[in-house]
């Protein structure tokens, strides 16, 4: 059984690797694409990778100030309240007077008017646009996705044998790698012959074409940090691309905690469970 | 087996009252404490348990995430993500419960091949095959529904051509689509009957997994040899021999559900569930989920009209058929013996259809275009063959290995016989 087994993996492989080969032959025509994104995001190393990841608290209030002062003009962030930046290590009264540089939209009164207050911490992050259709109609035509969970809304194909070995590896960063990539990968000069339409911006990073709605949003110098860390574009991709990977998953740390105590916990109890039952069948032949 | 005397003697004053009345306690002992089982049962055959641990887990979590959970369409995915965000544990729960799923699935594959492999499905237990099979078909309605709830965009997108399938059916197409749906499209009243029938449709596979133990226990479980219990020596107790065995296996899965939960819980998912289903943005690739991917290659692997038949019924008919082709296993199997380790040619086959069915299943996950098509079709013909070729023919022409007289024999043969003492077999009994 152990040949057969060995002998159809091989096979198995084999045409898979042929098949493969055969497909990435297929895709030919630089200048007119048909698989997207053209290049594939770069591994970067992010302190939250890995069994025992957690955030960088600096990194992730460097990334809320990029936000903040760049991103959220276009993007909403709908669903992460003022409450929860105090896990970003502020304290309560700089998240109360953070929420209160904010104008939210309250109402009606008991005059049945609408009114506009300071946002309070229990409040969530107001958006630029009143609906998604305005938000299009600012953005020639593409409204800019909210942020709440961008970062597990996109995840760039990892192909196969990859998408494999991602589970021993435990890979689970594709998202903020994503953001990342597309965010230095504007500067490339399109392929001779490629037509880009009017009113968008080549970006060989791009999950879902070869240039999109966003103008380049972000370069070096544009955002002061106080930290000493470098004003580039690189860090305030990856501050950033942190940032809005602790606000889709705000509970990383917890789950990976939790997770090593489960594991352990299972593991000595396999082994305990293991030790009984050979005793068990000790006298049994089986 | 169990169809025999009952062995429970009931020792205290409220045990006698009770067996007097209703004899659960009774039910009990002669189910899970003295019901002999195979002493040759190797790991394949844990997954039983595993699954009933698995149905109870869906359960727990599922009516906890149906506390906080609101099934309308403007509020379905915000409240899945309240729940991941601020419910206590919440993301705990949600993960437990959408990794689950997919360990479900993991486990009733294994259980479902395992009685391809020896044979489970032969007479006397083909109603016990074909319970399993309305089990594994509920368990994909069940599934297929949950992953519309949390509305995004693979749920809308994922009923919307799960649900089209029916239409391509002639005059009862689009009725049964409409009913399906609530309405012409996917729309709010699906997802209130998609919750209603998702939250049912559990107790209902727990009812049939009653009757799926009932008939194993009037039959007794299969062994590795294929041989039928002849003697008190072939068999032990099932507390503690099968009890602790489940256990250790049960614990060992739990490592593995464990691993995804808490490290890699998108990694079965699909990126595009995180956006809110949109009916005005078809996602670049709609793809099912993973435990549904050979089915899906195999719809799509039908390009071309049959006759009067057009592609679109083919695929759907070829789907369907691929599952119903399940309930004539026991009758398509025409062989004499039961077990494939007896079968050289109809063991080397078996693996050559888990193998075809893993290549199904990733050819599910590719865009239907160039040699992905051509590779379905020689996929998809072979899980046809297998079925409705290799195991009739095979069981006329095959010439099977010798078979052991008994379990006893077979087991003993491989502990390289004398090395037993003979009081050994005898030896669960007095301990059971
Ligand atoms: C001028 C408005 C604007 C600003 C400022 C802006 N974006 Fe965007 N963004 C857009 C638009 C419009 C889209 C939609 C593009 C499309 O779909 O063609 C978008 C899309 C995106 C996407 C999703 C791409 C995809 O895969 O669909 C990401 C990620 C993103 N922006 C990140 C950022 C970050 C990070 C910042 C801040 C550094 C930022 N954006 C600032 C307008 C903006
Ligand atoms: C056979 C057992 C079950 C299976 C296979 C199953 C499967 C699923 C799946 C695949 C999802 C989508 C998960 C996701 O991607 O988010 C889901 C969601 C859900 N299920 Fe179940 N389920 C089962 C039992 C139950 C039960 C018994 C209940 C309730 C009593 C329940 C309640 C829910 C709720 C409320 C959701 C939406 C929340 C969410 O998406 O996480 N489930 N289920």
């Amino acid at each position: 059984m152990k040949t057969i087994l060995t002998g159809l993996a091989t096979l198995g492989f084999g045409v898979m690797l042929t098949v493969g080969g055969a497909l990435a032959q297929e895709q030919h025509s630089e200048a007119e694409p048909t698989h997207f994104p053209i290049e594939k995001p770069h591994q970067e190393s992010w302190s939250f990778a890995g069994p025992f990841g957690t955030y960088d608290k600096g990194q992730l209030q460097r990334g809320l100030k990029v936000y903040k002062e760049v991103c959220s003009s276009c993007h909403s962030m709908k669903l992460v309240a003022f409450r929860s930046l105090e896990e970003l290590g502020y304290t309560e009264d700089q998240v109360k007077a953070l929420a209160a540089e904010y104008d939210i939209q309250d109402g009606p009164n008991a005059d049945g008017e609408m009114f506009t207050r300071k946002g309070i911490p229990t409040d969530y992050f107001p958006s630029p646009f009143p609906n998604d259709a305005a938000a299009a109609a600012s953005n020639g035509g593409a409204a800019p996705p909210d942020f709440s969970l961008i970062a597990k809304a996109r995840a760039v194909e990892r192909g196969f044998p990859t998408f494999i070995f991602d589970i021993f590896t435990q890979y689970a960063e594709a998202g903020p790698d994503y953001i990342h990539a597309l965010l230095t990968g504007y500067d490339h000069t399109p392929p001779e012959g490629m037509e880009i339409p009017e009113g968008t911006h080549y970006n060989p990073y791009f999950i879902a074409g070869k240039s999109l709605a966003m103008p380049k949003p972000i370069d070096d110098g544009q955002v002061t940090y106080d930290d000493g860390s470098p004003e580039t574009l690189d860090q305030y991709s990856r501050d950033v691309s942190a940032f809005l990977m602790w606000a889709a998953e705000p509970h990383l740390e917890a789950r990976k905690r939790t997770g090593f105590r489960v594991m352990v916990f299972l593991v000595l109890f396999a082994g305990l469970v293991y030790l009984v039952k050979r005793r068990v069948w000790a006298n049994v032949a089986h | 087996m169990s169809g025999g005397h009952s062995t429970y003697t009931p020792s205290t004053g409220i045990e006698k009252w009770i067996d007097a009345r209703l004899p659960l306690p009774r039910l009990v002992y002669d189910s899970f404490i003295a019901y002999p089982v195979p002493r040759n049962l190797n790991y394949a055959y844990t997954f039983g348990g595993i699954l009933a641990i698995m149905l109870v887990s869906q359960i727990l979590t599922g009516v906890v995430l149906a506390m906080h959970y609101a099934s309308a369409t403007s509020l379905a995915f915000d409240s899945v993500e309240k729940i991941m965000r601020d419910v206590n544990s919440g993301w705990l729960l949600r993960y437990m419960h959408a990794n689950g799923a997919s360990m479900f699935f993991v486990a009733v594959y294994i259980h479902i091949f395992r009685g391809l492999y020896y044979g489970s499905y032969k007479a006397p237990r083909e109603l016990l095959w074909i319970l399993g099979v309305i089990i594994y078909l509920l368990m994909m309605a069940t599934a297929f529904m949950g992953y519309v709830l949390p509305w995004g965009q693979m749920s809308f997108w994922g009923a919307t051509v799960i649900t089209g399938f029916f239409t391509a059916f002639p005059i009862i197409g689009d009725p049964i689509q409409q009913l399906l749906l609530g309405g012409f499209a996917v729309d709010n009243p699906t997802l209130n009957r998609f919750f209603s029938l998702h939250y049912l449709l559990p107790f209902m596979i727990a009812g049939v997994v009653v009757l799926h133990v009932w008939a194993l226990h009037v039959t007794g479980q299969t062994n590795p040899t294929g041989i039928e219990v002849k003697s008190k020596t072939d068999t032990v107790p099932f507390t503690p021999y099968a009890t602790v065995k489940d256990g250790f296996a049960m614990v060992l899965f739990f490592i593995l559900f464990a691993y995804f939960i808490f490290y890699m819980p998108n990694y079965l998912g699909h990126p595009d569930n995180y956006i809110p289903a949109d009916s005005l943005k078809t996602p670049a690739h709609i793809v099912p989920e993973w435990y549904f991917l050979p089915f899906y290659a195999m719809l799509r692997a039908i390009t071309f009209n049959i006759g009067p038949i057009d592609s679109k019924l083919g695929g759907v008919l070829t789907m369907f058929g691929s599952i119903a082709i399940l309930f004539l296993v026991p009758w398509l199997d025409t062989s004499k013996v039961r077990s494939a380790v007896y079968r050289p040619w109809y063991k080397l086959f078996f693996w050559l259809f888990v193998a075809d069915a893993i290549l199904l299943g990733w050819l599910g996950s590719r865009p239907a275009e160039g040699v992905y098509v051509v590779m379905a079709q020689m996929a998809t013909l072979y899980y046809f063959v297998f079925f409705l070729v290799i195991m009739p023919v095979l069981g006329l022409i095959e010439t099977p290995k010798r078979l052991p007289n008994s379990i006893t024999e077979a087991v003993l043969a491989k502990s390289k016989g004398g090395a037993v003492p003979a009081g050994a077999t005898a030896a669960p009994e007095t301990k059971g």
